[in-house]
């Protein structure tokens, strides 16, 4: 079967900022694909080029065979989109708003029906703007798949929801997979990957870094564990970079960040006794996807602020 | 997939014009003070001034006429103007500031349906306040409902189309609601002067007179006024008001941002 989705080469900047610089991939039929990576890396702006809301800079993009600018009149009514914050009117009414937005599409689904698998039956005839960030996320999603999408590319899907309401909806996502949907996930949360996609394509900088399963992902990362401290006096990283358990060795202001395997903890709280510093604020992390994404990128130095930086572009 | 479905697309693209004006309707219904400003505010002009004994007594400034029968056309210009510089673009730079449009992008409606929406909705708007005007005018006041019947509606369609074409453009060049409401606003104020709404278009000095007559209300106001008169419009200001439309239409076009 060929793929739903083909991205080669995808170029795009804003004026001197390149936003995309080289992207490619390919989506298989039925799979949940997620595109990962901190904020500001070109993930957006690669749906958007696929949804044809942007036009490439250079590449190729083809979405179920069709080129998402020329034929965007066919594309609209095959692929449902869930755009990052985007909003409907305050007044409009749950079921109005679903109502209106089956009557865009040629086989529209049974509104009706997916405001009742959302949850939102009892919302129906509530206005949008008195919803909650939830139920806003949910009507979002269900807009999405009002047409009867073939592929549905919802961004950033649980950003805002508390973890029961992420629950929820990432059983939904689930079902709608099953129904025989193709989804494209954009997340910059690593757990949701985790849970959810078949395949990920981690982004980084406009460029894929790599494209495997969650768990391939993590296994080439051989990230292990992670433990920050506040040293009491200032030493010299060799002491730590020396032991063959210690991968990695950097500073966060005056917290030093050691990256090793499962033994690091061990040997790093030995050679610290021995030198007699004292390891305040100890904290130990597993290694989890989040760290694969540092590890395969190799962005330590500034990993912490890649994940709370950004949106200096405006639209990322 | 479905190339057999029994809808052709351009049914399908109507119905979306038709769904999303209803909607757009009831949305404007649901935001009372746009109705206020669109129709409530123009008729307590009215009654105030309608209530004053002098501006009932015809008038030899006017040619006979009260200062009431001079009024009606500029309370008309107020509130078409109310609506399309104020109410229009604030919905629609709103609309585009919260996503509303790009969303709508996304799916075979497209966001220019929502814009046309907006429009006729606004225009229904505009219909409704002008009948309510001249009905309390001819019911409570006396005022005589315009003699130019044919050339009071060519006017009004025209001074409707190029204020609308102001307000899209405001809408179109301005970055938020917020920005386009004070925008539509700070313009409403001199426009409205030349409308004649402090200073009567028969009242004014020739040379200001006739530069109010190449501004879209002064011109709306002078044709509007003939028309009411039982006069055909001067084709001069009918042209005046269809080259603002024009003009300023086709440069909000160009110049539209949805996002």
């Amino acid at each position: 079967m060929p793929a739903v989705i083909d991205v080669q080469q995808l170029h795009k900047r804003y004026r001197d900022t390149v936003a995309v610089e080289d992207v490619s991939f390919t989506v298989e039929p039925g799979e949940i694909f997620g595109i990962l990576g901190p904020n500001g890396t070109g993930k957006t702006t690669t749906v958007e080029c696929i949804e044809g809301l942007r036009t490439p800079d250079g590449g190729q993009i083809r979405v179920l065979g069709l080129d998402p600018r020329r034929d965007r009149a066919e594309l609209t009514q095959r692929l449902g989109v869930q755009l990052q914050d985007s909003q409907l009117p305050d007044r409009l009414q749950v079921g109005e708003a679903l109502e209106l937005y089956s009557s865009f599409y040629r086989n529209p689904a049974d509104w009706r029906a997916l405001m009742e698998l959302l949850g939102l039956e009892d919302k129906r005839k509530t206005r949008f703007g008195k919803l909650s960030g939830g139920q806003q996320q949910r009507l979002s999603i269900a807009l999405a798949l009002v047409g009867s999408p073939q592929v549905a590319v919802l961004d950033e899907l649980t950003t805002g929801l508390d973890p029961q309401a992420r629950r929820d909806t990432w059983d939904l996502i689930e079902g709608v997979r099953a129904r025989g949907v193709t989804i494209v996930l954009v997340t910059h949360f690593m757990e949701e990957a985790e849970r959810l996609c078949d395949r990920v394509a981690l982004i980084d900088a406009g460029r894929v870094v790599v494209v495997d399963t969650p768990a391939g992902l993590a296994e080439r990362a051989e990230a292990g564990q992670r433990i920050q401290f506040r040293p009491s006096v200032p030493f010299d990283d060799g002491l730590l970079t020396d032991l063959p358990d210690v991968t990695d060795v950097i500073h966060r202001g005056d917290v030093v960040v050691v990256t090793g395997n499962d033994n690091a903890l061990n040997a790093v709280t030995s050679v610290l006794a021995r030198h007699q510093i004292v390891a305040r604020q100890l904290r130990v992390e597993q290694a989890s996807l989040e760290d694969a994404f540092i590890a395969l990128t190799g962005k330590h130095a500034d990993a912490g602020q890649l994940y709370t930086a950004d949106n200096s572009t405006g639209r990322n | 997939m479905s190339v057999m479905t029994a809808t052709p697309p351009a049914a399908i693209r109507r119905s979306a014009l038709l769904r999303l004006t209803i909607s757009e309707l009831k949305l404007l219904l649901r935001e009372r003070i746009r109705i206020f400003f669109g129709i409530g505010f123009p008729l307590i002009l009215l009654i105030i001034f309608g209530s004053i004994p002098s501006f009932n007594r015809p008038s030899t400034t006017f040619g006979g006429y009260t200062t009431l029968d001079i009024y009606i056309p500029v309370l008309i210009a107020f509130s078409l103007a109310l609506l399309s510089l104020t109410a229009l673009p604030m919905a629609l730079a709103g609309y585009r500031e919260r996503g509303v449009l790009r969303r709508l992008q996304t799916t075979p409606a497209g966001a220019t349906r929502v814009l046309a929406a907006q429009l006729l909705v606004n225009l229904a708007m505009a219909t409704a306040s002008v009948i309510v005007i001249l009905a309390v005018a001819r019911i409570g006041y006396h005022v005589f409902l315009p003699r130019q019947l044919g050339g009071f509606i060519v006017a009004a369609l025209l001074t409707a189309a190029a204020l609308m074409a102001v307000g899209l453009l405001i809408a179109a060049l301005a970055p938020s609601g917020r920005v386009a409401q004070i925008t539509g606003a700070l313009l409403f104020y001199p426009m409205m002067f030349f409308a004649g709404l402090w200073l009567p278009l028969a009242s004014m000095p020739s040379g200001l007179r006739h530069f109010s007559h190449a501004t879209p209300l002064g011109a709306a106001v002078q044709a509007l006024q003939d028309a009411s008169a039982g006069h055909w419009p001067h084709p001069l200001q009918l042209v005046t008001l269809a080259a603002y439309a024009v003009v300023l239409g086709l440069a909000a076009a160009r110049l539209f941002r949805w996002e």
